[in-house]
């Protein structure tokens, strides 16, 4: 163990991933290891929370086994524990939080509770070594569409969210409707590889009183009734045209807002973080708009944009570097908000 | 042989360390506060209290479920977390059979009853020759008639505990037929220190597993599995109604696996 590393376990288990990674000094990862349940929940359309939180218990340690196994470390040599205590689902969080607590408590190592977005925007971090704050971020998952002015290490100014469904959200919807099936981002991607993005307009909404927010139930809607219209007057559906149309919509919108935000706060760097940002379509198109601007542009890999433990660890690093302590009665917070505690 | 023993499968929080035959230290709430924000300060408080040094313990017995399900993990989780920074292995205490041994040593046929809402209760039937526990019914879920129907056929004198007996008191004053009564308040609900006692027992006789492999037994599929299920079933939906212990316990065996 060298004297000035910072070693950090992080836990994650918001959501469908129980996950564990042992993160160095907050940009190293060292294993990052990833249970999905994506399987199990698909036979029901979508993320069941008590289902999730089952399986969250049964793979847990074994995770976390394998994340110090990995990392050639144990537990003794664990500088700090990490873990996301929200937002997400309640009873996937607890199991999460339960654990940390009580590894923390038997092994006397500090704990830290960590934002899940914060998480999010942390991942830029690990491959990007000269990324430091201020930069501009855009979060997107199945859970949340926030566009984030990043201060500094641990601070933040949410500019924007949506106001209905999450990008990603809608992506499963839309991707049920026309018959792709869960999970709808990575399956409605690959069959626009072969549609055309204008066989429709759908509609961008931009909201009047909120300029940064976003909203994706009307794009949503206006599917759902293209679809209708085209089953009432008996007309065969594109489904590769709907899809490619759709996600282009999705885009513009993304695009539009955070290159609005770039303009208005004259950020110099920008990043997109969550599982959407693994989208190509939309990882491309920000870049192609970052760069006409003179914007650099930063995206994590696809390993870290899904729901994983290094970027937990990442934003467990800053946070533990600032201070940041947490109890043994820290509890799941499930609307957490985006800098507060 | 020094054994932890954790319980937050229902309202009350409880944690308790017993070795061979003393209580070293229990403490137990009954009231409202989250058991995720109770539970592990609570053993905090009395480890410091009795001096322990959580490494010299044997194994950590948990109350394995049925349960609220959300309690249940909060338990489980804990105790595996323990039981991976510590090496320790878990004793999976079935929650009814943990119920029952607070009244160890009673005369009476002994019966705890949980409040499992829809409808049923999370049961068991239980003897005592001395503190030698003998298991007449093993947990399950089932109707309240189902288990009251049980007692009556025994003809034995019991006495119920547990968080149901609110729930289904009217419904034992008018149907059943031997002789019952009430535990009092200081036994009547979950208690680490019986979960510890019986969980030393368990652990003697060879039943524990690695905190890896530990997870809540819950008695019950999910909501959106029982769903599927009944879709699937369709030409048979009301079975499990219809004869809930056959039914639930088929269930249970299912979602075991899954």
């Amino acid at each position: 163990m060298s004297e000035n590393e910072i070693k950090i376990l992080a836990i994650e288990s918001s959501c469908d991933e129980t996950a564990a990674a042992v993160v160095v000094n907050g940009r190293e990862v060292r294993s990052n290891v990833i249970s999905s349940q994506i399987a199990l929940h698909t036979l029901y359309g979508g993320v069941v929370p008590e289902i999730a939180s089952r399986k969250h218990i049964e793979k847990i340690n074994q995770v976390i086994t394998q994340a110090l196994a990995e990392a050639n470390t144990t537990l003794d040599d664990i500088d700090a524990i990490g873990v996301t205590y929200g937002p997400g689902l309640v009873g996937a969080l607890l199991v999460g939080v339960a654990e940390a607590k009580a590894i923390s408590y038997a092994k006397k190592k500090p704990l830290v509770g960590v934002h899940h977005i914060e998480g999010h925007i942390c991942a830029n971090y690990i491959e990007n070594p000269d990324l430091k704050p201020p930069f501009m971020c855009l979060v997107v998952s199945g859970g949340h569409t926030h566009l984030v002015k990043v201060l500094d290490y641990g601070k933040y100014e949410i500019l924007g969210k949506t106001r209905d469904d999450a990008a990603g959200e809608a992506f499963d919807k839309v991707a049920r409707a026309i018959g792709l099936g869960y999970p709808g981002g990575p399956k409605i991607e690959k069959v626009s590889h072969e549609g055309n993005p204008h066989a429709m307009e759908f509609p961008r909404a931009k909201i009047e009183d909120g300029p940064y927010d976003f909203s994706f139930s009307g794009l949503k809607s206006a599917v759902l009734n293209y679809l209708n219209g085209c089953q009432m007057k008996g007309i065969p559906v594109v489904q590769a045209d709907v899809a490619a149309s759709f996600q282009k919509a999705v885009t513009d919108v993304l695009v539009g807002n955070a290159m609005k935000a770039i303009d208005e706060f004259g950020m110099d760097k920008f990043a997109i973080a969550g599982g959407v940002a693994s989208n190509g379509t939309l990882r491309e198109a920000m870049r192609e708009a970052c760069t006409k601007k003179g914007v650099q542009f930063y995206h994590p890999s696809p390993i870290f944009c899904t729901d994983n433990a290094a970027m937990i660890g990442v934003a467990a690093y800053y946070d533990y570097m600032n201070g940041q302590r947490d109890g043994l009665d820290l509890n799941a917070v499930p609307n957490l908000k985006l800098g507060e505690r | 042989m020094k054994i932890l023993g954790l319980d937050s499968s229902g309202l009350v929080a409880s944690v308790a360390i017993v070795e061979n035959e003393n209580l070293l230290g229990e403490y137990t709430v009954n009231y409202k506060k989250t058991h995720s924000q109770t539970l592990l300060p609570m053993l905090d408080e009395v480890a410091r209290m009795i001096e322990l040094d959580l490494e010299t313990i044997d194994a950590i017995a948990i109350a394995g479920g049925p349960g609220s399900f959300t309690g249940l993990r909060i338990g489980s989780a804990t105790a595996k977390g323990l039981g991976l920074a510590l090496n320790k292995p878990i004793i999976n205490v079935p929650t009814v059979d943990a119920l029952a041994y607070n009244l160890a040593g009673h005369q009476s046929l002994v019966c705890p009853l949980m409040d499992a809402r829809r409808n049923q209760t999370y049961t068991g039937l239980y003897r005592f020759h001395t503190n030698e526990m003998e298991t007449l019914r093993e947990q399950c879920a089932v109707g309240i008639d189902e288990i009251v129907a049980y007692i009556n056929e025994t003809g034995q004198p019991v006495v119920f505990l547990g968080d149901g007996i609110p729930v289904f008191s009217a419904y034992i004053q008018e149907n059943v037929k031997v002789p019952w009564s009430f535990a009092p308040a200081h036994m009547n609900k979950q208690r680490a220190g019986a979960v510890a006692a019986l969980g030393m027992k368990y652990f003697a006789a060879g039943r524990y597993e690695s905190a890896a492999e530990h997870r809540p037994e819950y008695l019950r599929l999910s909501q959106a599995e029982r769903e599927r299920k009944e879709q699937q079933h369709t030409s048979e939906p009301e079975n499990a109604k219809e004869n809930p212990l056959t039914g639930t316990s088929e269930t249970v065996n299912e979602g075991s696996r899954l």
